[in-house]
């Protein structure tokens, strides 16, 4: 099975609107799911860039999902979406 | 530490970046008057209020805010596009830091002793029997409290063994370490200034964002867009609230339109200076302890609510003083702009004829947004004068104290006690050595108004944890403050 990528955006405006909280995955993703899901920090995803789109900010993909507004709880809820998916 | 990144700082950055790119814009205040049709469209899901229309009214209080004006004095007839109009008009930002958005207030209940649903009627009754003023009655099989009567004692809480009763807290009113904010009769909260010692808290705890801090943003950037001199000054607490180097910060910074940016923590190196020598004077004369004095909270809680403290406050003037000094003295017609992690620094800023404005971190990160600076695609530059470890330590708690240790060279022994972050317990503590004249702890005590130092500030932007590794990091490069030479 192919791993999950989780991205959190670190860019300006992610940063700015609350991905510090985000943080806390890259420690909280390994000692749940293991190898199961990669998690990384990422450069600007370029989510922010459609007009007024930054108040939907901070954003994380989980594969090819895009989650806005994006909490801890909200990205585990769609890493385990993802995970059943795949069984 | 709370977390303080929540749906209200959200919205209330989200405010701040439409304000700025309203600014912007070729017609500031028609741009301005749309903010709250623009964040609630017409037919728009209502998130948080009872209509859309009461949802607008309050961002409408919200933008009147960081256009820098008190909700207190707001006249609800006059339209945003005045007062964007009436910002570009002052020469002057409002003094007062603070203001309470009265429509967003209402929401939560005055503070009082209630009965909740777990009361089982039980027959031992305990509650009333633990009351002295006769406030509980039985009805319908469950305990009452005639709040006329209550005192709120609290003894009823303890004595029920269902855990039944509970204390319903106003928020802003239990964070404030001084009691100046408080609900009036007609259920809104109101800070009394003669008591505020603009620490913030009210303005972090508030579940319904309803105590706003004044923007001075428009003022700002209205003398960036005259292309006058304006220089930033940062406090040491920025390295670290962005994921970045910091002199990819300055350089984000400049491209915002400021001219330069000064480091503050070369300014804290003079402080730790001042601030030995003082600390050894004091101790040689035979003082029993001495406090530091670069929190602005604190040191409006000495001149205000601890009179006593006064004599044992250091005379040295805060980091921000000297580097505005600096500037000041460099290029008398410059315009000074503190950045700062906290609110209390406003306070401050307004007081010292050479700090013109105050932009807190959350501000700059509206602003780098609003004009779409990706800071990690700027250059990193250095700053030109550089400062030491230590000064560069200041925002963590026990980084002035040490700094001061350090700079004493071992002359006279330091015992630090450090005071992180001010609470109703902490204040009766420093109450108490003010009033008998010692601190049992130690002789050289350190106060920070916010847990954690400025890096805890309340307008700081990223997490402590992570913040901290950042200044720590950056703290490792720098030269010994003894070895910082000082104007």
């Amino acid at each position: 099975m192919e791993k999950i990528q989780v991205k959190v955006c670190l860019g300006t405006t992610c940063f700015v609107m609350g991905s510090s909280n985000l943080q806390e995955l890259m420690e909280l993703v390994p000692a749940k799911y293991g190898d199961k899901v990669e998690v990384s920090g990422s450069p600007c995803l370029s989510k922010c860039n459609i007009d007024w789109e930054y108040s939907r900010a901070p954003y994380v993909t989980v594969n090819n999902e895009v989650v806005f507004e994006a909490t801890v709880e909200k990205v585990m809820r769609e890493i385990e979406k993802q995970l059943s998916y795949a069984k | 530490m709370q977390n303080k990144n929540n749906q209200a700082t959200h919205l209330k950055k989200e405010i701040l970046i439409r304000t700025i790119k309203a600014f912007l814009t070729d017609d500031f205040p028609a741009k301005a008057r749309l903010i709250p049709y623009d964040m609630r469209p017409k037919g728009c899901a209502v998130p948080f209020r009872c209509c859309v229309y009461k949802e607008r009214a309050i961002l409408k209080e919200r933008t009147i805010a960081v256009l820098g004006f008190s909700i207190e004095e707001y006249d609800e007839r006059i339209s945003l596009s005045s007062y964007a109009q009436k910002a570009l008009k002052r020469s002057k930002p409002e003094t007062l830091p603070l203001t309470v958005l009265e429509t967003a207030c209402k929401g939560c209940v005055p503070s009082r002793i209630h009965v909740t649903d777990l009361c089982q009627g039980c027959v031992a009754r305990p509650c009333t029997t633990s009351c002295n003023f006769g406030a509980i009655d039985i009805i319908n099989g469950k305990a009452l409290i005639d709040s006329e009567k209550c005192k709120n004692c609290q003894k009823c809480i303890s004595a029920c063994p269902y855990s039944a009763i509970t204390k319903v807290v106003v928020p802003c009113e239990n964070a404030c370490p001084v009691g100046a904010i408080a609900k009036n009769e007609k259920g809104h909260a109101k800070i009394d200034f003669e008591k505020c010692i603009s620490c913030g808290k009210c303005v972090s705890i508030c579940p319904f964002g309803a105590v706003h801090v004044k923007s001075q943003i428009i003022d700002i950037l209205k003398h960036i867009k005259e292309n006058k001199k304006v220089i930033a000054l940062v406090a040491p607490a920025i390295v670290g609230q962005l994921p970045y180097p910091i002199g990819k910060i300055k350089s984000a910074i400049m491209k915002c339109g400021f001219c330069d940016v000064m480091e503050v923590a070369h300014g804290a190196d003079i402080t730790t200076k001042h601030e030995a020598e003082d600390f050894k004077q004091r101790m040689r004369r035979g003082d029993k302890f001495m406090t530091t004095s670069c929190c602005a909270a604190y040191n409006e809680l000495v001149d205000k609510h601890i009179e006593d403290m006064k004599p044992f406050r250091s005379d040295s003037h805060t980091p921000l003083y000297y580097t505005a000094e600096i500037a000041k003295k460099k290029c008398s017609d410059c315009i000074t702009v503190f950045i700062s992690p906290c609110v209390a620094k406003k306070t401050e800023g307004m007081k010292n004829p050479n700090v013109d404005y105050v932009l807190s971190f959350e501000e700059l990160g509206a602003l780098l947004v609003a004009k779409k600076i990706e800071v990690n695609n700027c250059p990193d530059v250095p700053f030109e004068v550089e400062s030491s470890k230590q000064g560069r330590n200041f925002p963590l708690t026990g980084g002035v104290a040490k700094a001061v240790e350090v700079a004493t060279n071992n002359d006279i022994v330091c015992r630090n006690v450090l005071v992180d972050g001010l609470n109703i317990q902490s204040i009766r503590e420093l109450k108490k050595y003010a009033k008998n004249k010692n601190c049992e702890q130690g002789n050289l005590v350190e106060i920070m108004s916010c847990e954690g130092g400025c890096t805890g500030g309340n307008a700081c932007l990223n997490s402590y944890k992570t913040a901290s590794k950042q200044i720590t990091e950056y703290a490792s490069n720098g030269k010994c403050v003894n070895d910082i030479e000082i104007e």
